[in-house]
């Protein structure tokens, strides 16, 4: 291993060179698989709480408020266990030009005149009066309201920009009227009925819209590995460049390397010995640069955001702009990753090895 | 009393009988480098082959040190037929028994004097201290001590051949081949090399050398000059 070591760093600027352009290609390959998994896992996140079904009223084919007392008769239907209107929409502050998630929660006990917010919206808003965050109402009204920001949410992707209030409150600044709500959430005792339920709400109110709960987790999980693969795919022709500038570089046995072979024979070494010494100078900087790969790809994608990656990977409505991903490494994935690259690499090093190791020692004498 | 009993009893550690080496055998370029050699080496002796390039000399050191197999013929070594070992055994035979100063020194740039000191015995399997504490001491012994650290293309052609020489005797081999050792030297290194030589010998080694240099076959630490031309052994003079 001495030996490798320093034969290795006897020719530094060929190999750091090769260590780099590996190292690049993983943290590529790893960045977006990283990527699409957190991003699959935070949506999941997201859509576990949800209930089984939402329902929308829609007019002229766009989402329209829906009347509460839809709730009762949908509650009607067998099957439902509970139905419950739901307030939220979204306010533009223009101060931080920004668009917020204003939201009712089931349970809200604080008194009108205070809001909770996510952990970004303190942070965006710009300046509080006496901790106060000044609000315009739907009628032009000023509302001055208390804001705590309480909120250690499951996940940031939702809570980011959220602001809670009371339904008073609420229908004062987004104008929904008394006796109507954004939308319905239903609970399904029998997840299975869900499709005969579903069929059942736009019988009862056909100017409605069931969304279930699967139909979106496959939405985002179909949307995030159509997106990942279309990245691998490109980065394809980006790994296929790098396996044949390793193979030109790490097959391309030079003069003086043929020789070198020649005198390890010569002093006793068995072609054995020659190959594990090449395998090891293979695995070595296969390891490395997939240590680095790996390793940057995961400070990428976690703690910077995956910068390089989020116009092509995000571009999701709901995505904002500044999120930090839970870590999700799948190590299933990255033994795959590992065994298509540190495998092959390493044993198109040692393939054309073997042709000059075999070679009889006495050209050493020649030389 | 059998052959290989009396060979023993002669103190011989190697005997060749009846050795041709043929190279691009059936083709148009075939080349005959040996015709039937016989040969014994007796231990401790110091012999050298003398003769014009292209005689067989270095073919025939090869032969001798397991680099390469001979195309009839047979060798022993130390009463143990080698003629055809697999070629793993080869290697062990080789570093195990043989020590090869090459005529270029053949030693591996980028690396330093003690690196290269060190690379024969690591396919031993021996400890990385002691065998840097072994060559440490060989260097120390030839004078090199000092360089140790150094790359060997910061070295003169003298400490070249004397790293080479080192890294010859990291494994204490009990045979010795030098092909051409003082091909690059000045006299006085020449000299010099002899005394080494001639140390060896006290140790009781085996010396195998192929040279045309009068200053080598002449000397008094050779005991035996054997004279080759045309891949056959003219003259064998004790």
């Amino acid at each position: 291993m001495d030996f490798t070591l320093s034969s290795l760093w006897r020719r530094k600027l060929r190999n750091l060179s090769l260590l780099m352009v590996y190292a690049l290609v993983i943290f590529l390959v790893s960045s977006v698989t990283f990527f699409a998994n957190a991003l699959r896992k935070e949506a999941q996140t997201v859509l576990e709480g949800s209930p089984e079904m939402i329902v929308q009223r829609t007019v002229g084919g766009r989402h329209s408020l829906i009347p509460v007392d839809y709730a009762a008769r949908i509650d009607q239907i067998r099957g439902t266990s509970s139905v419950k209107p739901r307030l939220w929409g979204y306010y533009y502050h223009p101060a931080s030009r920004s668009n917020y998630t204003i939201m009712v929660p089931e349970k809200f006990s604080r008194p009108d005149d205070t809001v909770e917010t996510g952990a970004g919206v303190l942070r965006t808003w710009g300046t509080l009066w006496e901790g106060k965050m000044y609000f315009k109402a739907h009628d032009g009204e000023a509302l001055l309201l208390k804001a705590i920001s309480t909120m250690t949410a499951e996940t940031d992707l939702v809570s980011a920009d959220l602001i809670l209030m009371s339904e008073s409150t609420f229908r004062k600044i987004s104008g929904v009227p008394e006796g109507h709500a954004t939308d319905l959430t239903v609970h399904i005792r029998n997840q299975r009925e869900s499709q005969t339920i579903a069929r059942k709400i736009v019988q009862a109110l056909p100017d409605t819209r069931p969304i279930l709960k699967e139909e979106i987790i496959r939405t985002y999980t179909s949307l995030f590995d159509w997106r990942a693969g279309y990245v691998i795919v490109l980065l394809g022709g980006a790994v296929l460049a790098f396996f044949i500038f390793a193979w030109d570089k790490a097959t391309g046995l030079s003069a003086e390397e043929k020789t070198e072979i020649g005198i390890l024979k010569g002093i006793g070494w068995d072609t054995s010995d020659v190959l594990i010494m090449k395998f090891w100078e293979g695995a070595v900087i296969s390891i490395c640069a997939f240590l680095l790969g790996v390793i940057t790809a995961y400070v990428h994608v976690y703690f910077a955001s995956a910068t390089l990656f989020e116009h092509a990977l995000k571009g999701w409505a709901i995505l904002y702009p500044e999120f930090t991903l839970r870590p999700a490494v799948n190590a299933y994935q990255l033994a795959i990753l590992f065994f298509l690259t540190v495998v092959p690499y390493t044993l198109i090093t040692i393939v054309p090895m073997w042709k000059v190791a075999v070679t009889d020692p006495d050209v050493v004498m020649r030389h | 009393m059998n052959p290989l009993a009396a060979a023993a009893d002669r103190g011989l550690v190697i005997q060749l009988s009846d050795i041709t080496k043929t190279f691009n055998a059936g083709k148009s370029n075939e080349f005959q480098a040996l015709k039937g050699i016989d040969l014994e080496v007796a231990l401790n002796e110091v012999s050298v082959f003398i003769g014009p390039s292209g005689s067989g000399k270095t073919t025939l050191l090869s032969i001798l040190g397991c680099m390469s197999r001979p195309t009839s013929g047979r060798i022993w070594l130390n009463e143990r037929e080698i003629t055809s070992l697999p070629e793993r055994f080869a290697a062990q035979t080789r570093r195990e028994t043989f020590g090869f100063i090459f005529q270029n020194y053949n030693l591996i740039k980028g690396i330093t004097v003690l690196e290269n000191t060190m690379l024969p015995a690591y396919p031993r399997g021996i400890k990385y201290r002691v065998i840097r504490d072994r060559a440490v001491a060989l260097l120390e012994k030839l004078e090199i001590g000092s360089k140790a650290r150094e790359p060997v293309e910061h070295l003169s052609g003298g400490e070249q051949q004397r790293a080479a020489i080192a890294r010859a005797l990291v494994n204490s081999p009990s045979i010795v081949i030098a092909d051409e050792p003082t091909a690059h030297l000045d006299s006085a290194l020449a000299l010099r090399l002899l005394d080494i030589f001639a140390a060896f010998k006290q140790e009781g080694k085996t010396i195998l050398i192929a040279c045309h240099d009068p200053l080598v076959f002449e000397s008094a630490v050779v005991d035996r000059v054997i004279s080759m031309r045309d891949g056959r052994i003219v003259e064998n003079d004790h």
